[in-house]
């Protein structure tokens, strides 16, 4: 999966959960969790559709790293490129 | 029309989910009603077997207007027949043509009397409105609060969803501050083994099926009501009746502003991954409007977290007829002193805002240490 490929999904997921959100308007280096005030669950949500999405598992203790557009972008890229070798 | 909130004053018939001469079960759902907070399936509360559906999708009635009528089973056909054969509506949720000829009942009215609920006679009576001068702009023939306000004030604008559910929100609180005497305690808890535990437990766990610590606490709050059970109840008719199953009444706020507090049903009797699943299905049903009438109205206790947002203590506002509110600030790490020795632990702020005519701080004091106590213990929970 190519980063465009990956940025796409990410975007998609994160309106799926936050609908009246402009995901291109999101700044990319500022926390998720305060721009679109999604609450844990919500980011639970995102998490499994990313799952779905990419089959990546995102352990818990990992989930301080998609913090931002930009450090979720990148943490995927790293391991969906992982996974895939 | 059910009572399904504090204040609610009245509510759409969006579809009937049964029909003439169908049997139903208590707690079938048979129709889905519009109100302030959301659309809602409404529950039967008797067996029998449906007779006539008096409202028709799409009107706005007052609570307490008659909906249906039910036979009981054996009992031969009924006296009055059925309303004749109605269109039924396009589709789901399809809101009536606004050109249909009102519905039967508000038609055979005087057309100088209009029907009025009670909280809007309340306002009128508060503002000195005569309520014959007013002519109801819905078809639905019925006197709203607004429109009593705008005889009152000559113009107020006309309410939006969101200030509709503003609304409620302010009439519910404002009782509860004017009726119910709170007293308020609050403990900082030690979680850290608690969130380890967790985390340990998680890692397990595929990543559908990960709990979120929220759960964690919704547990201990059903086990710590059982040492303190005149929390958790309702204050009616002057006196306080404890209820048996702990319904936990949970704060989620929806998108776009507004709050509902939906009940995890018996939630002493649910694991803690139980509880988690109960509340993933709330807050996914909150979001999507579909929550059922008994599970926003029989919640025992609520509790809240807006630990979330970054505040460490929450003081609640008791959301009446219950008499105890449990809140739960953010999880933050703190100089904590164990074993003599000064140790960053994690630590969060529980309070407890009670109903003094119900508990005494005493008694809410017991129920915060039985909270501690279990958040020590998470693999006991």
């Amino acid at each position: 999966m190519s980063a465009d490929e990956i940025r796409r999904v990410v975007l998609e997921t994160l309106s799926a959960i936050a609908p009246e959100a402009e995901p291109e308007r999101l700044a990319p280096d500022r926390p998720l969790r305060d721009q679109l005030d999604i609450d844990s669950y919500d980011f639970l949500q995102w998490m499994v559709a990313l799952h779905e999405r990419i089959g990546i598992d995102i352990p818990e203790a990992d989930y301080p790293r998609l913090a931002t557009l930009n450090s979720a972008i990148e943490y995927l890229a790293s391991h969906a490129s992982a996974s895939q070798q | 029309m059910p009572l399904l909130g504090a204040d609610m004053e009245v509510g759409k018939l969006v579809e009937w989910l049964v029909q003439p001469g169908q049997k139903v079960k208590r707690g079938d759902v048979v129709a889905v009603v519009e109100t302030e907070k959301g659309a809602v399936d409404v529950e039967i509360w008797e067996d029998g077997i449906v007779d006539a559906l008096v409202v028709e999708p799409g009107t706005t009635v007052p609570v307490g207007e008659l909906l249906a009528t039910l036979r009981s089973e054996g009992a031969g056909a009924p006296a009055v027949p059925p309303p004749a054969a109605r269109p039924a509506p396009a589709g789901p949720a399809a809101p009536a043509p606004t050109a249909v000829t009102p519905p039967a009942a508000a038609a055979a009215m005087p057309p100088e009397r209009h029907k009025i609920s009670p909280a809007a006679r309340r306002r009128a009576q508060e503002l000195g409105v005569d309520i014959s001068q007013i002519t109801p702009a819905s078809t639905d023939g019925i006197i709203s609060i607004a429109e009593v306000e705008r005889a009152a004030h000559a113009i107020v604008p006309p309410l939006d969803k969101q200030e509709a559910m503003r609304h409620a929100i302010a009439a519910s609180m404002a009782r509860s501050k004017r009726e119910i005497p709170h007293y308020y305690l609050g403990n900082s808890i030690d979680v850290t083994r608690a969130l380890d535990w967790l985390a340990q437990e998680n890692q397990q766990r595929s990543v559908k099926e990960r709990v979120l610590f929220a759960a964690v606490l919704l547990r201990a709050v059903a086990i710590a009501l059982k040492d303190v059970p005149e929390l958790n109840g309702f204050w009616v008719d002057g006196q306080f009746r404890a209820a048996l199953p702990a319904h936990l009444g949970v704060g989620i706020a929806l998108r776009g502003g507004g709050l509902i507090a939906p009940a995890i049903r018996n939630a002493q009797d649910k694991s803690i991954a139980e509880i988690m699943s109960a509340l993933s299905d709330l807050v996914q049903r909150s979001r999507s409007s579909s929550l059922r009438s008994s599970e926003l109205t029989d919640a025992t206790i609520t509790v809240t977290n807006l630990g979330e947002q970054g505040v460490e203590t929450v003081y609640g506002v008791i959301y009446p007829p219950q008499v105890a509110l449990v809140g739960f600030g953010r999880v933050a790490e703190r100089p904590w002193v164990r074993d003599g020795t000064v140790q960053i632990r994690k630590v969060v702020q529980a309070t407890l805002c009670a109903d003094h005519r119900a508990s005494v701080g005493h008694r809410g004091a017991l129920f915060l240490s039985a909270l501690d106590r279990l958040l020590q213990e998470p693999e006991a929970l």
